[in-house]
């Protein structure tokens, strides 16, 4: 059973007391934003309460600067290759380090065809505030499963962290309502970056310019610009 | 035709012996004024306007980068001219007051950085300056340990005692205090005060801009709703 003030706005210094949790768990995870005091939970960051069964409560706010977190899928740039490894800037405090062995079929023989301001699609092995952060191209099994360097054009821009997890989740209908009307790629970073590209320079333009409108906009609301996209695009009238 | 109120010298007495009020100019914020930074807040205390950026937490130099917390780094821009060494004063003191209510440990070896730029001076300056720091760094969603108000206030000759005072009245005044508040035990941070004042005066003005700084913490949340409801 979810607290009655989820939802509501805090402060950083606010005190929450006696939050409520499940019967079954008994046990209250923290998120981001929440931090433990002895008996009370003390707010570091301004934002909304939210909170997920069985007993997950976190604040959600508004932020572009991206802390790295532990398995989290980024797009990097690669700034500088030094000996084995890469630097690759991810948007955080901190360049990751990149292996050369990590990418899918790399052996120290045959080393992966990769060069200063490719972009990668990575996801972080180590992410800890102590320690330098680590990205990998590959998954526990030895495959790229979608990761690697992005090749071929295509467009790269900034978000929001907000707006990227709205792409990300189910919910939103953004995506599959931009594949209705443009046949696109589309690689989304937690660290608020987006990489598209579709059949032409201005599709892939438009797209952005869309992706960008709509962090506040609701379902409908998206459907509808989509809709409007498609024709301005395609030189219709809009109506 | 002009006109006069003639005031006795029993109504003249009771004016001077009226209790100071805990008066604040109007404040207006607009948060995210600019695109690029991680937070901006541009803030208004009655004709006093200055805009705030903050970054972080973001890249260090390496001459200042600390193993146990992040560095803080304040730059002050003037309306005119190059930053002079009173400008640097402002930075000292504003980094000190911001170090305090930055949740520092959690990101060391990282800068968190706030670039203020004056863009009106009539009057609370320092204050306005702070203020705007603080809802530039709520905006970037930096962790704080609390956040920070600052009020000015201003003794006059007569001893009645100002709030967030205008540059008239602070260039008349025989003291200007400059008080920082935190947020949540409503503690002094920091205190910075020019001129002659007993110590009776101090303890007034002090305990005048605390009730005042209540109002510029209810302005902060006000704000911040209007901001993350929007997300929605």
């Amino acid at each position: 059973m979810a607290d009655k003030r989820v939802g509501n706005v805090f402060m950083p210094g606010d005190v929450l007391e006696d939050l409520q949790v499940s019967e079954s768990v008994k046990k209250i995870v923290l998120g981001p934003g929440l931090i433990d005091d002895g008996n009370r939970i003390k707010i570091s960051k301004p934002g909304i309460l939210r909170f997920r069964e069985p007993g997950i409560y976190w604040i959600d706010c508004h932020q572009k600067r991206y802390v790295p977190s532990k398995g989290d899928s980024v797009i990097g740039i690669i700034t500088q290759k030094a000996g084995d490894i890469f630097r690759v800037d991810i948007g955080g405090s901190e360049q990751a380090s990149l292996s050369y062995l990590s990418f899918e079929g790399a052996t120290k023989r045959n080393r992966p065809d990769v060069k200063v301001g490719d972009i990668v699609y990575a996801k972080l092995l180590v992410a800890n505030k102590d320690m330098e952060p680590e990205v990998v191209c590959i998954d526990s099994y030895g495959r790229s499963s979608g990761m690697g360097v992005i090749r071929n054009g295509g467009f790269l821009f900034n978000a929001s962290l907000n707006l990227v997890r709205k792409l990300l989740s189910p919910q939103c209908a953004l995506v599959k309502s931009l594949g209705h009307r443009f046949q696109f790629e589309l690689a989304v970073g937690l660290n608020g970056r987006v990489w598209a590209k579709s059949k032409s320079d201005i599709q892939t333009i438009a797209m952005a310019n869309g992706i960008m409108a709509s962090e506040f906009m609701d379902n409908n609301q998206i459907k509808a610009m989509c809709k409007r996209l498609s024709r301005a695009v395609s030189g219709m009238e809009v109506e | 035709m002009a006109s006069f109120i003639v005031l006795t010298e029993e109504q003249q007495r009771l004016q001077r012996e009226a209790p100071p009020e805990a008066v604040l100019r109007c404040l207006t914020s607009e948060l995210g004024c600019l695109t690029r930074q991680d937070g901006s807040a541009s803030l208004s205390q009655g004709d006093t306007t200055v805009t705030a950026v903050a970054y972080g937490p973001a890249e260090v130099r390496m001459a200042r980068e600390r193993i146990d917390r992040a560095t803080v780094e304040v730059v002050y821009k003037p309306k005119v001219g190059l930053p002079r060494p009173v400008d640097r004063k402002k930075e000292n003191i504003i980094r000190n007051t911001l170090e305090s209510a930055i949740m520092g440990s959690a990101h060391p070896r990282s800068a968190i950085s706030v670039i203020i730029q004056e863009t009106e001076d009539l009057g609370s300056n320092l204050a306005c300056c702070i203020n705007a720091a603080c809802l530039a760094l709520l905006d970037a969603a930096v962790g704080l340990n609390f956040m920070v108000a600052a009020v000015a206030s201003a003794v006059m000759e007569d001893g009645k005692i100002v709030t967030d005072p205008e540059k008239k009245v602070e260039e008349k005044a025989v003291a200007v205090m400059t008080f920082v508040f935190e947020s949540v035990d409503h503690k002094l941070v920091s205190v910075l005060t020019y001129g002659k004042f007993t110590q009776e005066q101090y303890k007034v003005c002090r305990d005048l801009c605390r009730q005042t700084a209540q109002s510029v913490f209810a302005f902060y949340r006000e704000s911040l709703e209007k901001k993350l409801l929007k997300t929605v």
